[in-house]
């Protein structure tokens, strides 16, 4: 497993590691089997091209899942996903490497837990933020034991 | 603005309460969701791994409740067309779902609202889903907004 990360280690501003993707038709088939998602705009393309999309597009849900991905690696088997927020406002396309990004924004106890607020989206190669979001973790503190 | 879809007669159906339904979680399936999204966490691939790790075992990812599908309670609306766009989802996570739970999914509609949008009325379904395991303990709630127009 990765290392593991504590509340004491980041302050505002810290940015998470970048996850890399590059989803294929497959990984679509797949999600949709996974999922049991099987709207037909993710793996038919006729379907799709009738439907005025450029072709196949991916899930909204699976960007989340990706970004789940993301706060996940972050928060290590120590810490906690909290919440998880995101908004699909563009379509992304396989064939297209994906960026899932994060920053801390905010850091704070609260219930005696040690909480990071962080804001999260997925740009495509152009810059384009088309799912951003908000998650917060429970990070493992140094001083609690 | 006047609402031109979502009248009184509309927004009384918010509450309205979808069947509940319950599913057994299975370790392949837990697998097989970690595989399609391509996330390696052993946490969600790897029993002895995961064991090791202060959960005791392996646990599901955090959007795996999208395979455990809810019966959402049909609303009617006065729109030109069928189109729904899935808009995204807000979860909250309190308690893990592990492989062998039992869990009871119930979809409510906690609002429903309208904007003009470029092509005429946009409906904003804001769907509440509940996920509680075979002890009664609520893991997982996730609000999605479906766009209708």
């Amino acid at each position: 497993m990765a290392r593991q990360l504590y509340f004491e280690d980041l302050e505002a501003g810290y940015e998470l590691p970048t996850l890399e993707k590059d989803p294929t038709t497959q990984q679509l088939v797949k999600y949709a089997g996974a999922s049991g998602d099987f709207y037909q705009i993710h793996y038919d393309k006729d379907f799709a091209l009738a439907n005025n999309l450029p072709g196949v597009i991916l899930h909204g849900a699976l960007k989340n899942g990706f970004l789940g991905q993301l706060m996940t690696d972050f928060a290590g088997a120590a810490g906690w996903l909290r919440k998880l927020s995101v908004q699909y406002r563009g379509m992304d396309v396989p064939g297209v490497k994906l960026y899932a990004r994060g920053k801390v924004v905010r850091k704070y106890v609260e219930g005696g837990e040690h909480l990071v607020d962080c804001e999260i989206w997925i740009e495509n190669a152009k810059g384009e933020k088309t799912t951003p979001g908000s998650a917060t973790v429970v990070l493992p503190s140094r001083g609690a034991h | 603005m006047a609402n031109k879809v979502v009248t009184d007669e509309v927004r009384a159906q918010i509450g309205t309460q979808g069947e509940p339904r319950t599913y057994e979680v299975e370790r392949g399936a837990i697998r097989r969701f970690a595989e399609a999204i391509g996330d390696p966490n052993p946490l969600f691939n790897d029993e002895p791994a995961a064991r090791e790790t202060r959960f005791g075992g392996m646990i599901a990812p955090p959007t795996f409740c999208r395979s455990l599908g809810s019966a959402i309670p049909q609303v009617k609306l006065d729109l030109p067309g069928f189109r729904a766009l899935d808009g995204g989802s807000d979860w909250e996570y309190r308690k893990p779902i592990r492989p062998g739970d039992r869990v009871t999914v119930q979809s409510r509609i906690a609002d429903i609202r309208e904007t003009a949008g470029r092509l005429g009325p946009m409906v904003f379904l804001v769907v509440e889903t509940s996920y509680t395991n075979q002890f009664g303990q609520l893991c997982v709630l996730q609000r999605s907004t479906v766009i209708r127009y």
